[in-house]
């Protein structure tokens, strides 16, 4: 019935009055569009169209506090307000489904399924910003996900959805449903839009920035996965109850992503200001750290944010605290591991995955991630040679905000934090020519 | 002619939902690679013709992505994750037992051209891990005993 086996809080959430995304996540029948229009699907859409004035859905969305869930943690109603007034350029909508971060793996369930949700959060926006054509991007190897969108699209229009006049509002919208070709940068929203174009995957110099020349040099909005499905519960139940949830400046919900060493790896929807230990610890979540080892670091919000130790676990999952403890929510997985896991081995797979996936636009980020990886390698195999920590920082340094998109960012954090946290490990490496622990995972 | 008319049909298709022909591009190339498994400069020329944009342009892009595979391989192409989240439960020695299965080491493919075994980055099933996608299908939460299950099926239906 469902492709991916991945465990979800379902069950939580549907006896919430507060946790929503995930409320029909282990309905197998949820998908198709009769069932979810039974559970109050596509009425904040009809709610929104033929009972609110663009403006008013823009400014419910921007009162809700929402802040963009693809890893960015931008206000999502300001970024729609950044849309020109008065052009006359067609507008564009795309979400964002190319999930690609290391570690995250919660649109995919929502789109596989939830699928409606995300049409209907799509549809919202777009309305919003005075779209008429929408784009979903998902990548290209999510080829269950492809499906499932394309079979709720054609069973969107079927019912009046999509298409010409909708719910006799006089408003066409139309969507296309495009897929990715296998390339982490195509999350970042300027590449997705040359990818979008039939152009390499690079990124695009801002400003301008998309809401003003987007694709085809027309204003867009570029939204994720899990913040469009959120959109139809801030217009049916208000921005005021989204943001009786989470923290003040990190309102409502989110979905964690949790993997690597703990016992029930899965996606959980909890409030903004979860306890990271929690999520980790306790039985209805992670259920603590596997074979019972002892917890060693934390990678909280994908695999580009800086790592956390043991004792800076207890963190709040929010943006600010995260902010405050030295790292970021980021997309929201939290990727977990435990005392056998040799630090280095760690930064060698972080590094490998940024030197594969880098564009090859900017030199420092090119060339940087490559020179990074051959040093960590040879580091790894014990041939480590005296100053190479030194020399990995000064690299790193040299590409930290250098790069025209994020990715060069991205790559360098998590392996300064490693550096950070454990030197004296890397140190070990370089002098013993060895891990200072064992790293041997078995797959069962 | 490698493509068939019922690709060409799919590419038209896809070039009247975009204001512009050229972001039929990527489509095009996933629709030629599902009919033929490969891609090459003779696939990007007819493209080039069906969508009516130079073939320069259909070749940079195919380039860039990854998962067009530009050399022939087996029948199935095995690719097990291995990233941060999958390595950390094993996918290094996932990769080790698929070796000695198989009889080959990655980036080969077995002397029967059946199977064709590779390393991807994240496949987004962290939380499944470990994982590897065969073809079109992901298969997650591995273990030896799931692995054999699933050689021997896809040998069956060979």
């Amino acid at each position: 019935m469902f492709y991916s086996p991945v465990i979800t809080n379902a069950a939580e959430v549907a006896s919430s009055d507060r946790l929503h995304l995930f409320r029909y996540v282990e309905d197998p029948d949820q998908s198709k569009v009769e069932i979810f229009e039974a559970h109050g699907g596509y009425s904040a859409w009809k709610k929104a169209l033929t009972g609110m004035s663009a403006d008013e859905v823009r400014e419910e969305v921007k009162k809700s506090g929402l802040r963009g869930r693809g890893g960015a943690g931008f206000p999502t109603g300001m970024k729609w307000g950044f849309i020109p007034k008065g052009s006359s350029k067609p507008r564009y909508l795309i979400c964002n489904a190319d999930e690609s971060e290391p570690g995250t793996c919660k649109d995919r369930v929502l789109m596989e399924r939830d699928p409606h949700a995300v049409i209907e959060g799509m549809a919202i926006a777009a309305y919003a910003i005075g779209c008429h054509q929408m784009f979903i991007y998902i990548r290209g190897e999510f080829n269950h996900c492809i499906d499932r969108i394309n079979a709720a699209r054609e069973e969107a229009y079927a019912r009046g959805h999509l298409g010409k006049d909708i719910y006799g509002s006089g408003y066409d919208l139309d969507m296309v449903v495009h897929t990715g070709g296998g390339a982490y940068i195509c999350g970042e929203e300027t590449a997705l839009l040359n990818s979008l174009e039939g152009k390499r995957g690079m990124s695009r110099i801002r400003p301008p920035f998309p809401a003003v020349e987007g694709l085809y040099a027309c204003p867009t909005i570029v939204n994720n996965v899990e913040t469009l499905a959120t959109v139809p519960h801030i217009i049916n139940r208000g921005a005021d109850w989204y943001r009786s949830m989470g923290t003040e400046k990190s309102t409502g919900t989110k979905i964690f992503s949790l993997s690597g060493h703990v016992k029930r790896p899965g996606n959980y929807e909890v409030e903004m200001g979860f306890p990271l230990k929690k999520l980790i610890y306790d039985p209805a979540y992670g259920g603590g750290i596997r074979d019972n080892k002892k917890l060693k670091g934390v990678i909280p919000g994908g695999s580009s944010t800086p790592m956390l130790t043991p004792d800076m676990i207890d963190v709040d999952l929010d943006y600010e605290s995260l902010a405050d403890a030295g790292t970021m929510l980021g997309s929201g997985a939290v990727i977990v591991f435990h005392e056998e896991t040799c630090i280095v081995w760690v930064a060698l797979r972080l590094i490998r995955f940024y030197r594969h996936e880098s564009c090859g636009k900017c030199t420092p980020c090119h060339e940087g991630t490559a020179w990074l990886e051959q040093i960590i390698r040879r580091i790894e195999q014990g041939l480590g040679q005296p100053g190479d920590i030194e020399l990995i920082e000064e690299i790193c340094g040299n590409i930290l905000g250098r790069t025209v998109c994020p990715l060069g960012d991205a790559a360098v954090m998590p392996i300064q934090s490693a550096i950070k946290h454990w030197r004296d490990e890397w140190q070990y490496h370089i002098d013993n020519k060895k891990c200072l622990v064992k790293t041997n995972f078995e797959f069962q | 002619m490698i493509l068939t008319e019922a690709s060409r049909e799919q590419i038209r298709e896809k070039v009247s939902q975009y204001p512009d022909r050229k972001s039929a591009i990527l489509p095009a190339l996933t629709i030629a690679y599902s009919q033929t498994g490969y891609l090459n400069d003779e696939i990007y020329r007819e493209i080039s013709q069906v969508i009516r944009v130079p073939h320069v342009e259909i070749a940079e892009a195919a380039t860039f992505y990854t998962l067009f595979p530009k050399l022939p391989v087996g029948k199935y192409l095995i690719q097990v994750c291995h990233n941060i989240s999958c390595a950390l439960l094993g996918a290094d020695s996932l990769l080790a037992y698929l070796e000695q299965k198989l009889g080959i080491k990655k980036g080969e493919t077995t002397p029967d051209n059946l199977f064709t075994l590779v390393t991807v980055e994240c496949l987004g099933s962290c939380a499944t891990a470990p994982m590897m996608q065969i073809n079109q299908d992901y298969y997650e939460n591995l273990t030896g005993e799931k692995v054999d299950r699933i050689l021997e099926e896809l040998k069956a239906k060979a």
